[in-house]
């Protein structure tokens, strides 16, 4: 076995789940290579990495969803062959994947028990019995929840928490949960936790696989690190520092966000009193020519609604935009983009790019009418157009030609950056620009939209990434259900300050100091 | 190889595939031609030529605006209706003495709002296409038969007769013809060398990025349906005058035909790709497989199962072609491909 | 942090999930209300429509849609369409009445065969779908046509009159069982058969599952291609059951009949409720959606208005259900997302 630094203590009880030396290869990409691992009974152990490193491959093979090329996979200390997720399941193993996999027309209780739901007479189905387990689970995990109504319309946690009752229901004993808290609020956040801990307590496996390294500290026990698909170290997780952790994922130490101090220009953008029924209320801010405006929040405060707006997806109810000073209303994004606002979708496959088009057909889109005004387009001035976005973003591709598709995710949001540049905005809305990408990308983007604001754009920033608001934003306004609750400059602003705030403590604007001051002090 | 850097149209993005596809018609086409000419005689003269494609111009006509629509991810069943509604107002008007100088502007008006319904239907109220169109199919050719019923108008006068059944002059080059072709020509360069036509590939093979790229999806969306609803308005006057009858249930059964067309000439059902050209060798192959089996005495009926075999196969084929190519791509080494023939929206995984 | 032992609640409002229950249940109702309301106008004007006599004709000729618009709502439950439907249903009504007429069958050997070829036609569907991956859309626009052309084929020119099958055989579209006339005794027969499979077996639930979420029953080990395969395959065999009362209800029957119908079978789907999408509907909202439509074509001949505003009227329906059902949906997510921010 490879000698790999921090392994399980001397005193440990025998594994749950345990892979040994297990490699998978994809055609030319060795997606795994002699990988170790042991789940204990009892621990929430976390699996961490970049982009790419293998915790999807990893966990899809525990998941029965593939088969490795090499190794072992133990369960109890049996060996056993995974040949399929229904095998996975019926071998205790649950997984509770990114995306939900519920039946939004079934109810509750069916969605639990789909695939084993209690037999009544003649092969037909004893809904009794299927509702009142389904209640005793949900009984179990503390939480209230009407187990006959139909999913569709539930919020993602509560399908998570759905999930986590279907693997209770197969009695699973390793859970293992892929990016769980990327759509969740703090608060659901806590609730699931507290699940989790729930479960751990009564003996379960959990391996939590997640970006979130303070989530990490915050749950886990122990921590596996996978770098270009090897095991890089495990280790208790008291045992580590955040810089120790990114240091093992990235194989290097690094600075995560260069910052660039701007002097601030005219006001670009200037919202006030903006209304949406449904979505947010009596939103006012401003932003200038050279300004970082960040937008914090927990999830569905209503900052992608206010962006929105802003960008002519959706209607206003009341309030006024105005842009360099003129009131607009934009009915559609092409008015926006004409109006000189750009903006980056929280979704980037499905809203910011089409993965079949080329490079240079994603980055000349929103502007073909502008380019073209005959309407025939000429694919030389597009590939110039591309070419010319592309190079000052640093983008790795072969060529413009290439299709978007087959680039990694940091390269693919460089294109969708690229794209909006290419439109010359003066106003540049950013949700969620550096999700789902590996930190060497991050800081790239970073630098980039320091950049961009130091040219003379005015920037939003809407992001729920706490570390990467605060370094980046002259100014973070943060939203909570709807509403502002509080504007902070950059050189008051904290963590805690913003947590506060999204929480629903509202801080009153002018006189804040003595709010700050107790936060502070 | 696969298809990793795109050419400078999307519709031949896959042009690996896609221009098997058409080569593949090419090679039907000319086989087809063997075989027709082994049947008759008089299968390569000029007249028979001409006979071949006259009857199935007012499909091809149709499948034009099909192809856009097909392509940006929707469909429009309604068009034979709106060919039968055409038929049956024009004769309506013409025997209550509207001139056709004046009926015809009309008639074509009436295309371009059955196809506006569909277009705000679907467009604005975001209702699933197959299901609006399949209404306005019932709707229209329930109109068509209220406002003519039972009855067919035929005394109509030699000259009108002569766009649906005449010659250009000095050659025996049908008129509808002519118009197909030129259509054609002008729906082609909207589709590969505009951008609208670049959009329109956008709202197909992703609606949220066109959307969100400043596309203006409702606006393309319903402009596609006017322009099918218009054309099948056209396309129920040339038949009016082909067969020198008004009928309500003029151009019954012609949905299926036109479908099969644009699906033969290589575009995806699920939109996102397919090209004019494709489409316009499809018609000539459908013409020349039509005529050949005519003159083998094969019955209409027989000509129907052909028909909707060929519709079947114009699917099989390219996913069986598909299936082959990833296989062996993976043999080859790379990423695991992604499930079957990309569909709209979906991922190509990174 | 939170106390963990705290019961935090589920973050949707419990009432609002009961509702769309309700609602879907408003669709089998309202169909009801608004039957009930244009039976009494029209009374009014053609008094002759509130008889036993009236009602059961009607209740009768629905009876033929509604077999195979249950079959069909099968298929549209799993996200697919069958819109050859109406050819299976004149081939089988052709077959069965053939074989009578030239005594190459007994009845209950006609009617096995007609079931049969039903059921092989709606397995062929199920191939084309399920094996060679072809759209549904596509797949049963090709089978329509295939299957009619063999309807032509065989039939040719010839009609098969009424008199040349067996003595009685006809009656069954007039006959009643203890009050309840056959035909629909038979559809709701189908219909209770059906509704307990959809609502309490195994398959039943895989059939919703398929269609509200393909790509989840995939990854759980669900059968689809074999749910959905069997789901045409009933659609075909219902098909084929309505192509029988078809010959027994009209008796004449040539290479052309049947056809046209598909449109009232999907509209009878379509107005019953059954989603488009797939994932929801019910057997008993497809049923009264076919004596929804049997009602209203009905109410148009007795007002006096002529047999051919019937085609527009299915076109208005279909649209308006269609609308209707948008509508709905779009003002519960609204309802949802206003709850959520207050």
């Amino acid at each position: 076995m490879s000698g790999t630094p921090g392994n399980e203590p001397p005193t440990a009880t025998h594994p749950r789940a345990e892979l040994r030396g297990i490699s998978m290869r994809f055609g030319a990409t060795q997606a795994l290579d002699d990988v170790s691992l042991a789940l204990l009974p009892g621990e929430v152990h976390a699996l961490v990495g970049e982009n790419g490193a293998g915790k999807s491959t990893l966990v899809k093979i525990l998941a029965g969803i593939h088969q490795p090329d090499s190794g072992t996979i133990l369960l109890d200390g049996e060996p056993i062959v995974i040949a399929g997720p229904a095998q996975a399941r019926a071998s205790g193993i649950a997984v509770v994947h990114q995306e939900p996999r519920l039946f939004p027309d079934l109810t509750v209780a069916e969605n639990v028990f789909i695939g084993h739901a209690p037999p009544g007479r003649l092969g037909t189905i004893d809904w009794g019995s299927t509702r009142r387990a389904a209640q005793a689970l949900f009984d179990q995990l503390d939480v209230q929840f009407d187990i006959a109504a139909p999913v569709r319309g539930l919020s993602m946690a509560d399908q998570q928490l759905i999930e986590i009752a279907k693997s209770l229901s197969v009695d699973a004993r390793v859970l293992i949960l892929d990016e769980p808290t990327a759509s969740l609020s703090a608060h659901e956040v806590e609730r699931l936790f507290a699940i989790v801990r729930r479960l751990r307590d009564r003996g379960v496996s959990i391996l939590f696989v997640s970006h979130r390294l303070d989530e990490v500290f915050d749950l886990c026990d122990r921590a596996t690190v996978l770098r270009d698909g090897r095991h890089v170290v495990t280790t208790e997780t008291s045992a580590l520092t955040t810089a120790d952790l990114v240091r093992y994922m990235v194989g290097r130490a690094v600075s995560l966000f260069p910052k660039v101090e701007t002097p601030l220009g005219d006001t670009l953008l200037d919202v006030e009193h903006l209304t949406r029924a449904g979505a947010f209320r009596d939103v006012s801010f401003s932003v200038r020519a050279g300004e970082i405006v960040g937008l914090a929040g927990l999830v569905g405060a209503g900052r992608t609604e206010v962006a929105r707006v802003l960008f002519g997806v959706d209607a206003r109810d009341a309030g006024e935009i105005r842009l360099g000073g003129v009131p607009v209303t934009f009915g559609s994004p092409s008015e926006a983009m004409n109006g000189g606002i750009a903006y980056l979708p929280e979704d980037r496959h499905q809203e910011g790019l089409v993965l079949d088009f080329s490079i240079a057909q994603n980055v000349t889109l929103p502007i073909l009418p502008r380019l073209f005004p005959r309407f025939l387009v000429q694919s030389s001035i597009e590939r110039r157009v591309a070419g010319d976005n592309t190079r000052q973003l640093n983008v790795r591709m072969t060529g413009v030609d290439q299709l978007v598709g087959a680039l990694s995710g940091g390269n693919q949001q460089k294109v969708v950056l690229a794209k909006w540049l290419a439109s010359k905005p003066r106003v540049l809305i950013l949700d969620e620009p550096t999700r789902g990408i590996d930190i060497g990308a991050k800081v790239e983007v970073h630098r980039i939209i320091s950049e961009l604001a130091a040219s003379g754009l005015g920037i939003v920033l809407i992001s729920s990434d706490l570390p990467e608001v605060l370094a980046m934003s002259d100014r973070i306004l943060v939203l909570h259900e709807g509403r502002i609750t509080a504007e902070i400059p950059r050189d008051r602003a904290s963590e805690e300050r913003v947590m506060f705030a999204a929480t629903g403590n509202v801080e009153p604007i002018a006189g804040g100091d003595a709010v700050a001051g107790a936060l502070d002090g | 190889m696969s298809a990793t850097v795109a050419s400078a149209s999307p519709g031949r993005s896959w042009m690996a595939l896609l221009g098997r596809w058409e080569t593949l018609l090419v090679v039907a086409i000319a086989g087809l031609m063997v075989l027709g000419a082994s049947l008759s005689p008089f299968f390569l003269t000029p007249g028979n030529f001409a006979n071949l494609i006259a009857a199935l111009m007012e499909v091809a006509i149709m499948a034009l605006p099909m192809t856009l629509i097909i392509v940006a991810g929707e469909i429009d069943l309604s068009v034979e209706s709106m060919a039968g509604l055409a038929s049956s107002l024009l004769g309506f008007l013409w025997a209550s003495g509207v001139p056709l100088g004046v009926a015809i502007p009309i008639v074509l008006l009436v295309g371009a709002l059955g196809g506006l319904l569909n277009g705000l239907l679907v467009a604005r109220g975001g209702l699933p296409s197959l299901v609006v169109t399949l209404g306005t199919l019932a709707l229209f050719r329930g109109l068509a038969l209220i406002v003519l019923g039972p009855r067919g108008v035929s005394n109509f006068p030699p000259a009108f007769t002569q766009l649906g059944f005449g010659h250009v002059p000095g050659t025996l080059i049908p008129w509808p013809f002519v118009i197909f072709l030129g259509l054609a020509l002008i729906l082609g360069i909207v589709l590969h060398r505009t951008w609208i036509g670049r959009q329109i590939y956008a709202i197909g093979k992703n609606t949220g990025a066109a959307r969100f790229s400043g596309v203006r999806v409702v606006r393309v969306r319903a402009g596609l349906f006017v322009l099918s609803g218009l054309i099948a308005a056209l396309a129920g006057i040339i038949l009016t005058s082909r067969l020198s009858s008004a009928r309500a249930d003029a151009g019954a059964g012609m949905t299926l035909t036109v479908v099969t067309v644009v699906l033969l000439g290589g575009v995806n059902i699920f939109g996102g790709s397919g090209t004019i050209p494709g489409v316009v060798l499809a018609v000539i192959a459908v013409a020349v497989m039509q005529n050949a089996l005519r003159l083998a005495s094969v019955t209409v009926e027989v000509q129907s199962i052909a028909l909707g075999l060929l519709l079947i196969l114009s699917v099989v084929i390219p996913n069986f072609a598909h299936q082959a190519k990833s296989a062996i791509d993976r043999v080859r080494g790379g990423r695991p491909p992604p499930a079957g023939p990309v569909r709209r929206g979906e991922d190509v995984p990174a | 942090m939170a106390d963990p032992g705290v019961a935090v609640g589920s973050f949707s409002a419990p009432a609002r999930g009961r509702w769309l229950v309700v609602v879907a249940r408003q669709r089998e109702l309202s169909l009801v209300a608004i039957m009930v309301v244009l039976g009494g106008l029209v009374t009014l004007t053609a008094p002759q429509f509130l008889s036993v006599a009236n009602i059961s004709q009607v209740a009768v000729l629905a009876s033929v849609i509604a077999v195979a618009a249950m079959g069909e709502a099968l298929v549209v439950i799993t996200r697919n369409v069958d819109l050859s439907v109406e050819a299976t249903m004149g081939l089988v009504a052709y077959a069965v009445a053939s074989l009578l007429e030239r005594h190459a069958l007994d009845t209950p050997g006609a009617l096995a065969f007609g079931l049969g070829l039903g059921l092989v036609l709606g397995m062929i569907n199920g191939v084309v779908v399920t094996l060679f991956k072809v759209p549904a859309i596509v797949a049963t626009l090709g089978t329509l046509s295939i299957f009619r052309g063999v309807d032509y084929l065989v039939a040719g020119s010839h009609q098969v009159p009424l008199a040349s099958l067996p003595p009685g055989f006809t009656d069954a579209a007039r006959d009643s069982f203890f009050g309840v006339p056959i035909f629909v005794a038979i559809a709701l027969i189908i219909m209770v058969i059906g509704s307990v499979i959809l609502r309490s077996t195994r398959f039943g639930r895989q059939l919703y599952a398929v269609g509200s979420n393909p790509e989840a029953a995939a990854i759980l080990g669900i059968p689809s291609r074999l749910v959905v395969f069997t789901a045409f395959s009933l659609c075909g065999l219902l098909a084929g059951v309505a192509g029988i009362l078809y010959v027994m209800e009209f008796g004449t029957i040539n290479g052309t009949s049947a056809t046209g119908l598909v449109l009232a079978v999907v509209a009878a789907v379509v107005v019953g409720g059954v989603n488009i999408f797939g994932g929801s509907g019910t057997l008993v909202g497809a049923l009264l959606g076919a004596l929804f439509l049997g009602f209203i074509a009905n109410a148009l001949i007795l007002i006096g208005l002529s047999q051919f505003w019937l085609q527009a009227i299915y076109g208005v329906v279909i649209l308006l259900a269609v609308s209707a059902d948008a509508i709905l949906v779009r003002r519960i997510q609204r309802a949802t997302a206003a709850r959520r921010v207050r």
